[in-house]
C-alpha cells in the first residue's frame, strides 16, 4: 500500500545565489496511511516550509516529493492545484470568509467538485458542521461564533472535501487550553474514523498525546526518532 | 496506537478517497477523475461569491454603485447632449423634404450659403426622370417679437411652395394661403423669445409680424427646431422672400430642391445629374444633405470633440472608482483569498469572482443610472429646447461603455489576487 507522503532528499532555500539561505537540508519523511505525525521543533526549524511544500503552496526546489500519489517535483501550478484540492488545510487563523456562514464556508470547500449539486453541498456542510458539535450554527457569521467554534467549522471545512491528508499549522495557537485541545481531538476523531492521515505542525506541548508519531526537525534537518521522543517527553 | 479502521462505518457515504483503505490498486495512484466544470458552474459560483461578498459591506456597495451610476449620469448626458446639438443643427435641412439638393460645392454650411446660379435648376429638367426642380432661398432676417417688441434674428426659407416639390411638416394646408402677398409660416418650434406665436394664432387668427422692414401676415405654422445657425424658421413664397430681402437677386440661387418622377431611382439619378450638370453643383440626396451638414458640426468645429472627451472623462473617474472599491475589497479579504486559493481554488476562478463583483456593480449602477438620466433628459430638455430623448440604441451603447470601464476595473484589480500567496498562509 502507499504512502501518502513520501519525501526524499528534499532541500529547499529561500533566496538566490550568494543569499540563499538554506531551510530544509535533505529531508526524508514518510507518513503512514491513516497515521497522526506531529511535527515539532523551534522556530526557524523549516517546519512551516515542509509543511508548504507537502501542500503543493510552494514548488519544490530539490528532493521528490510524492503526495497522494502526485510526484511534486516539476509539478505545474494546475497539478498543484489540483492535488490541493484533495488536501484539507487547517491554518493558525481560522481564515474563514467572513461574508459566509458557517454552513457556505464548509459548502466553499466542495464548490470545487463540480459534480456535486447545490443541496448535496449544503446538506454535506450541514453533516459535517453537525460532526464538529455545530449543528446548530449553521447560519451563523464567522464574528457570531468563538474562536473555538470558528477553528471547529474550519476542521469541517478542512474535512468536507474528503480529502487523502491533512494538513494543519499550529491550529491550537489561537485558542485556550481547553477549547484547543478539544479541537485538535475532534480533528483526530474525525480524520482516524475516515482513516485520513494528519500532518501537524505545533509548538502546543497539551496536545502532543494525540500523536501516533512525534517527529522534531531543527535547523533544516529531521531528528533522529530518540531525540525527538525526548524531546516530546520534556 | 495502532489504527485498525473498521470497514462498517456508520457513515459509509463519507467515506473519502483513500486506496490506502480500499485496497486499491494504489501504486499508479490516478488521481480521481473529476468532471470538468460546466460552464453555468464555472461562472455562477463566482458570480455568487462576489454578489455574497460585495452585500456583506452595504456602505461599499452603495459607494461603488454611486461612482458607476455618476459615471452612468454624466455619459448618459454628455452624449445626448451631442446628438441632440447634432440633431439641432441640422434641424432645418432634415425638415426639407425633397429628392435630390444641388448645393454650390463651397457651402460648408447651410446659413452660410454660397450662392449658385439659378439656370441649374432649369439644366437639371434635362433629365427625364426629373419632374420638378426649384430654386430655395436662404437668409436671415430680424423679427420683432409682436408681445414685446424686441428683435432678433430668424431665418427664412423662401421657394415655390406651390411647386409641390419641397415639403415641410405642417406645409400642406398652408399652400393656398401662402400664394397672398406677405404671407409666411412661422415654425412652432422656435425659441420662445420670438413670442408666443402659436398661441397669438389661436387667438387672433393671422396677424401682422414686422420681418426685416416689412409687415408680413403669420398665416399659420410648420414644424421645423431651431438649430445652432438660427433660434427660429420661417418658411414663405420665393416671391414674398424677395419682398423681404430686396437686394437678393432672382437668379441667385442658395440651393435647388429637385424632385423626380415616380418610380425613378434616386441613387441613379444623382450620378446622372453629376455628369450632366457643371462643377459648380454638388448634387447630394436628402440623406447626404443632412450627412454633409453634420459632418460640419463634428469636424470643423470643437463640439464633437468636447463631448467625446465629457464621456471619456465620466468613464474614467468611474473605472477608478470601481477599481478602487474592488481593489481595496480584495486588499483587505487577502486572507481569505489566499486561503481559498490554499484549498484548491485556481487564480481563474478568483480571477472570474473579482470580474462578476464588477459587472454586479456595472448592472446595479446603470439601472439607477438608465433612470436618472430618462428624467434629466425630459428636464433639461424642457429647459434648453434640445431634443433630448433617451432611445433603446444610446442606452444599450452605454450600458456597453460602463461595462467594459467595469470589466477593465475589474481587471486591473485582479493584479492585488497574486499578492494572496497561500504559501504565506502558514
Amino acid at each position: 500500500m502507499q504512502s501518502p507522503i513520501q519525501l526524499r532528499g528534499v532541500t529547499y532555500a529561500y533566496g538566490t545565489g550568494d543569499l540563499a539561505r538554506p531551510v530544509l537540508r535533505d529531508v526524508d519523511l514518510t507518513v503512514a496511511p491513516g497515521e497522526v505525525v506531529l511535527l515539532t521543533g523551534p522556530s526557524g526549524s523549516g517546519k512551516t516550509t515542509l509543511l508548504t511544500l507537502i501542500g503543493a503552496l510552494r514548488a519544490l526546489q530539490q528532493g521528490s516529493a510524492t503526495v497522494l500519489g502526485q510526484q511534486l517535483a516539476g509539478a505545474t501550478e494546475r497539478q498543484r492545484t489540483a492535488i490541493r484540492r484533495r488536501i484539507g488545510f487547517i491554518f493558525q487563523q481560522h481564515n474563514l470568509l467572513g461574508f459566509l456562514t458557517a454552513r457556505q464556508n464548509v459548502a466553499m470547500a466542495l464548490e470545487l467538485d463540480p459534480a456535486t449539486t447545490e443541496r448535496e453541498r449544503l446538506a454535506r456542510a450541514s453533516e459535517m458542521l453537525a460532526a464538529v458539535g455545530l449543528a446548530e450554527k449553521g447560519e451563523s457569521r464567522p464574528d457570531q461564533l468563538s474562536g473555538g467554534q470558528r477553528q471547529r467549522v474550519a476542521v469541517a471545512r478542512a474535512l468536507a472535501g474528503q480529502p487523502g491528508l491533512i494538513l494543519a499549522d499550529e491550529p491550537t495557537a489561537a485558542l485556550d487550553r481547553q477549547s484547543g485541545g478539544d479541537v485538535v481531538r475532534l480533528l483526530r476523531d474525525l480524520a482516524r474514523r475516515r482513516g485520513v492521515p494528519i500532518l501537524m505542525v505545533t509548538h502546543d506541548p497539551r496536545i502532543l498525546d494525540i500523536a501516533d508519531r512525534i517527529i522534531a526537525m531543527e535547523d533544516g534537518r529531521i531528528l533522529p526518532a530518540n531525540e525527538a521522543n525526548s524531546a516530546s517527553a520534556a | 496506537m495502532s489504527d485498525v479502521i473498521p470497514r462498517s462505518m456508520p457513515e459509509a457515504s463519507l467515506l473519502p478517497w483513500a486506496p490506502e483503505l480500499s485496497g486499491e490498486p494504489a501504486a499508479a495512484a490516478p488521481p480521481p477523475r473529476r468532471p470538468r466544470p460546466g460552464f453555468g458552474a464555472a461562472m455562477l459560483l463566482p458570480l455568487r461569491l462576489a454578489w455574497r461578498q460585495l452585500r456583506a459591506e452595504r456602505a461599499r456597495l452603495a459607494s461603488a454603485i454611486a461612482g458607476v451610476l455618476f459615471a452612468c449620469v454624466l455619459v448618459f448626458m454628455q452624449l445626448g447632449f451631442r446628438s441632440a446639438l447634432f440633431d439641432s443643427a441640422t434641424a432645418l435641412l432634415s425638415a426639407m423634404r425633397a429628392d435630390i439638393f444641388l448645393m454650390h460645392p463651397l457651402t460648408t454650411v447651410s446659413f452660410k450659403p454660397e450662392m449658385l446660379p439659378r439656370i441649374r435648376a432649369s439644366q437639371a429638367m434635362a433629365l427625364p426622370e426629373v419632374q420638378a426642380a426649384v430654386p430655395v432661398y436662404l437668409a436671415q432676417a430680424t423679427w420683432r417679437n409682436p408681445e414685446d417688441g424686441t428683435r432678433r434674428p430668424v431665418q427664412l426659407v423662401g421657394f415655390d411652395t406651390e411647386s409641390g416639390v419641397m415639403d415641410f411638416p405642417g406645409l400642406a394646408p398652408l399652400i393656398e394661403t401662402l400664394k397672398r402677398p406677405d404671407t409666411m409660416a412661422f415654425d412652432l418650434r422656435s425659441r420662445p423669445e420670438f413670442g408666443a406665436v402659436p398661441r397669438l394664432l389661436a387667438e387672433r387668427g393671422p396677424f401682422q409680424v414686422q420681418l426685416g422692414n416689412r409687415q408680413m401676415e403669420v398665416v399659420g405654422l410648420i414644424e421645423i427646431g431651431p438649430s445652432f445657425g438660427a433660434d427660429g424658421n420661417v418658411v414663405m413664397s420665393d416671391v414674398n422672400f424677395r419682398r423681404v430681402v430686396k437686394e437678393r437677386q432672382a437668379s441667385q440661387v442658395d440651393l435647388v430642391a429637385i424632385k423626380l418622377k415616380p418610380g425613378a431611382d434616386p441613387a441613379m439619378a444623382v450620378e446622372r445629374l453629376r455628369a450632366v450638370l457643371p462643377a459648380d453643383v454638388r448634387v447630394l440626396s436628402q440623406p447626404d444633405l443632412v450627412a454633409h451638414e453634420r459632418d460640419y458640426w463634428e469636424t470643423a468645429t470643437p463640439i464633437g470633440f468636447i463631448f467625446a472627451f465629457g464621456s471619456l472623462m465620466g468613464l474614467i473617474v468611474g473605472m477608478v472608482i470601481v477599481y478602487q472599491i474592488l481593489f481595496s475589497d480584495i486588499a483587505s479579504h487577502l486572507r481569505e483569498y489566499a486561503t481559498l486559493k490554499a484549498i484548491g481554488y485556481s487564480n481563474a476562478f478568483l480571477g472570474r469572482a473579482v470580474l462578476s463583483a464588477a459587472l454586479i456593480l456595472a448592472v446595479l449602477g446603470f439601472i439607477p443610472g438608465l433612470v436618472i438620466s430618462t428624467l434629466l433628459y425630459d428636464v433639461v430638455g424642457k429647459g434648453t429646447f434640445l431634443p433630448l430623448e433617451m432611445d433603446l440604441s444610446r442606452a444599450l451603447s452605454v450600458f456597453g461603455m460602463i461595462f467594459t470601464m467595469c470589466a477593465l476595473a475589474g481587471l486591473l484589480a485582479m493584479r492585488k489576487l497574486r499578492d494572496a500567496n497561500p504559501a504565506d498562509m502558514f
